[in-house]
């Protein structure tokens, strides 16, 4: 006969005495061998809101680096992209500077969302996002940590991407440069600032390659005209305060989807 | 002491009194739901410093559910949770003394064993994260792979990683969920001393697993749990080793 042992009530017996009584303090007040063995000698102090975005960040870069995976493929499809528009450009009906604004943010756009893509799959594989989310690191410093790894991907991207236009276009790009490095600059911060938020909202979804520009590019389009028209006066020799408008409002939806996107990203990450 | 407690539904949520007898980790009627499907129903638990609570139960009784929500990864549905007197979900306070060990390595691949664990460490702001990285892959005994990216470990070894990232900080919480997976019988010696250890420094533990002796050799007390609830909690002095595996397949309708 099976040996009967008592079914826990509500009320199960109160043992605890191998416990030591607040155990906890007393290992740190006095430390001892065992303590010593496992805890450290200060109690941390956790670090701020830039603090962890920079590590989240450096971390980023650190596994970008050896894999170069987000980086070549937006750079191989931006450039893909240059040479196929350059091959369906009637010279002789549209001028250089005219296609060329178009042409640039068409590739930027969509090689931003292929670096974006694997902003958050890379924390899915074995579940490495819940190692950083039982952290004592603060939601909003992931997504800055995020979004500062993915402005670098971005912008080194369009340190190649944006000679390549002018080489292929005939475009003279260097009385223009520092403008244009600026609404570069601008339109980046906006288009990561989205698309980091978006890439963690599809990223649980099985149609997330589908889903991400799908949710992304219409908030993309209040990045992507300014940035254009900004791009064209500044191909075309306008002078700098017919850009300044369209920069304007750059910078100002800049602002508004940084701090949007930064807030309501907490709420991408419960489940 | 561990305390599976249905009366706690009616008792109201106050500050938490900073006494000696403050439970580190307290759940009241706690509940979690998926599509509709209770996978944690009405679990009340209390657990102290020092003290260990093995939970058994077969796949899909509730047991992982229960560890997520106790480390502030999902947010209850009803009920509420604390954990060093901190309300869970949120609370970086909470979050900075608990250390998880999940089903999955929670490590990335392209990283080294020494950067997973200093990445940790340095996200519980710890002054010195490469040399205490350094020092928990050594608790760990993996220190002489510290410099090889983790995707070129094995099983076994990426779990003693996970294992040194998520005790790098010295938890006084800490969450185990089928720690044992993969290990080899040194990774196994070097875990059950290091549990011991924080167990001893006044750290409380939950470990999950399914094989009973393991779990009953650490524990203080032991918990079953079916259909999400936590159907049976004792002390460990209570239990009858070699009867508990009838009683746990009696609890659980003879599920593994």
């Amino acid at each position: 006969m099976r040996p009967r042992i008592p079914i826990s009530t509500g009320s199960s017996r109160p043992v605890s005495s191998s416990a030591p009584v607040d155990g906890t303090r007393g290992a740190r007040a006095h430390g001892g061998a065992e303590a010593d063995a496992t805890r450290p000698a200060a109690a941390p102090r956790v670090p701020g809101l830039l603090a962890t975005a920079l590590i989240i960040a450096r971390k980023d870069l650190a596994i970008e680096f050896r894999t170069r995976t987000a980086f070549f493929s937006a750079l191989v499809f931006a450039l893909l992209g240059i040479v196929v528009f350059y091959f369906a450009w009637d010279p002789t009906s549209v001028a250089a500077f005219e296609l060329a604004p178009g042409v640039l943010w068409v590739i930027f756009t969509f090689s931003g969302l292929l670096a974006l893509q694997r902003s958050f799959s890379l924390e899915l594989m074995d579940r490495a996002i819940d190692g950083v989310l039982s952290s004592p690191a603060p939601r909003e410093a992931v997504y800055l940590g995020k979004v500062i790894a993915n402005l670098v991907f971005v912008g080194a991207v369009q340190v190649v991407a944006i000679p390549a236009v002018g080489l292929f276009y005939n475009v003279p790009l260097a009385p223009v440069a520092g403008g244009l490095a600026l609404v570069a600059a601008l339109a980046a911060v906006g288009l990561v600032a989205v698309g980091t938020l978006f890439s963690a909202i599809t990223v649980n979804t099985r149609l997330s390659e589908l889903l991400l520009p799908v949710l992304s590019l219409p908030f993309f389009v209040p990045i992507v005209v300014p940035a254009a028209q900004s791009t064209a006066r500044m191909l075309a020799g306008r002078p700098v305060a017919e850009s300044l408008p369209w920069l304007k409002l750059l910078i100002a939806f800049d602002i508004v989807f940084l701090i949007s996107c930064a807030l309501a990203f907490p709420y991408t990450l419960e489940e | 002491m561990v305390r599976h407690d249905p009366a706690a539904r009616q008792v109201s949520a106050t500050v938490p009194v900073r006494s000696a007898a403050e439970p580190l980790v307290e759940a009241r009627a706690l509940r979690r739901s998926f599509a509709g499907r209770r996978a944690v129903n009405d679990v009340s638990l209390m657990l102290h410093g020092g003290e260990c609570l093995a939970l058994f139960g077969p796949n899909g009784a509730g047991k992982t559910t229960l560890l997520r929500l106790l480390a502030g990864l999902l947010k209850p549905s009803a009920g509420s949770a604390r954990v060093a007197g901190v309300s869970l979900p949120g609370g970086a306070a909470a979050r900075a003394v608990v250390g998880l060990i999940s089903h999955q390595t929670m490590l990335y691949g392209a990283l080294t064993a020494a950067e997973n664990v200093e990445l940790a460490a340095q996200l519980h702001g710890m002054a010195n994260a490469r040399d205490a990285a350094v020092a928990a892959l050594e608790r760990m005994r993996i220190a002489h792979r510290a410099q090889s990216p983790v995707r070129f470990l094995s099983r076994g070894m990426q779990q003693r990683v996970s294992i040194a990232r998520a005790m790098v900080h010295a938890p006084r919480v800490v969450l185990l969920d089928e720690p044992y997976t993969g290990l080899d019988a040194g990774g196994a010696a070097a875990l059950t001393e290091l549990l011991q250890q924080l167990r001893s420094s006044g750290a409380a533990l939950v470990l999950v697993t399914h094989a009973l002796a393991e779990g009953l050799a650490l524990a203080t007390h032991a918990g079953i749990m079916h259909g999400g609830r936590l159907v049976r909690t004792e002390p460990r002095e209570a239990i009858d080793a070699s009867a508990y595996p009838d009683l746990y397949r009696e609890l659980t309708a003879g599920e593994q």
